[in-house]
């Protein structure tokens, strides 16, 4: 018997919050990217290279999470705007104060393009039941975040494992 | 491996076979511009008197996406623009600061060929301060399996990361 509510239980398996990339797949984004690591790998500096072995320009792998990082504002917006919106929700639904992302483990396919537009979903792979950690007592949470691109590509698989959880009254 | 060297392939490599070290000296513009580039825009990776005042930590510090950023470079730094990540695993640990002496380190732990003919290499990654580790990491990248291949080409069901 699991103390897992049921209306968690239900999203299991779900996909949810489809979204379209913030910003579209561009090289200077790519450019600035690879700046800030030092990055001299010609694929990313020589259009010559990129197309010998890329087959044409490319993202980085690691850089597929920036293409939907909320900007901090854009006309019209009311609320605050976060990245994996069904850890947030997690955390509301089970009250706790905090959260973390213990692991993260990402799965490429198709590579990302300049001229690239992305879509993700979310998709609640499992609820653990509530234990004690050193942290404090909460619940372990596994999240998916596929990746498609436009022509429906898959581009990407992205596992999050978090622990929402309250600290434990000394 | 960026310049005229050939790349690797899997032919070159063993399990136990350690990566050349990467060393940088972090500093707030490490911090800041990793986080501009990632679009990471939430406070404790700029702003130093939140990250104090509210994280309980001594500055603000490396965000996940500009470690995977550092980790993808160290990886091709290796093995050359040949080589195509499939897989990255990561689990921060503990904090990476302005005034650290960042050192990622790498082994292989696998090599191997998968059914479609593609040959992989698994790799343990490491990112230090000092005898801290502050960051466990995988990565399964795909490498040439001899002069005439390339990852790249790969799409579909030959593609299996």
């Amino acid at each position: 018997m699991t103390d897992v509510p049921a209306d968690v239980l239900a999203r299991v398996g779900v996909s949810c919050h489809r979204e379209q990339s913030v910003l579209p797949v561009e090289r200077g984004a790519i450019t600035t990217f690879v700046s800030a690591s030092h990055n001299g790998n010609p694929v990313y500096w020589d259009a010559a290279v990129a197309e010998q072995v890329t087959r044409g320009a490319v993202a980085p792998a690691t850089m597929l999470s920036v293409w939907f990082q909320p900007l901090p504002w854009v006309p019209g917006r009311t609320e605050e705007a976060v990245p994996l919106r069904l850890h947030f929700e997690l955390k509301a639904r089970f009250e706790y104060p905090e959260a973390i992302v213990s692991d993260n483990v990402a799965t490429y396919h198709e590579p990302v393009r300049p001229g690239d537009v992305l879509t993700s979903e979310q998709r609640l792979v499992s609820v653990s039941e509530e234990k004690s950690t050193r942290l404090g007592t909460g619940r372990f949470w596994v999240i998916d975040v596929e990746y498609r691109n436009q022509r429906d590509e898959l581009v990407a698989v992205e596992r999050w494992t978090s622990f929402g959880y309250e600290v434990d009254a000394a | 491996m960026t310049g005229d060297a050939p790349p690797l392939t899997l032919v070159d490599l063993a399990p136990g076979q350690m990566l050349p070290e990467l060393v940088h000296e972090v500093t707030p513009t490490t911090i800041v511009q990793g986080a501009a580039a990632a679009h990471v825009w939430r406070p404790m990776h700029h702003d130093k008197d939140y990250a104090v005042h509210r994280q309980g930590v001594r500055d603000v510090f490396m965000d996940t996406q500009t470690q995977g950023n550092w980790l993808e470079r160290f990886v091709t730094d290796w093995a050359g623009p040949t080589a195509r990540l499939g897989r990255l695993g990561i689990a921060m640990r503990n904090p990476v600061f302005p005034g650290d002496r960042m050192a990622i380190d790498g082994s292989v732990r696998d090599v191997e060929t998968d059914d479609t003919g593609c040959g992989w290499v698994v790799l343990d990654l490491t990112i230090r301060v000092g005898t801290t580790v502050c960051t466990e990491a995988h990565a399964k990248v795909a490498l040439p399996v001899d002069a005439t291949d390339n990852p790249w080409t790969r799409r579909g069901e030959a593609w299996q990361p």
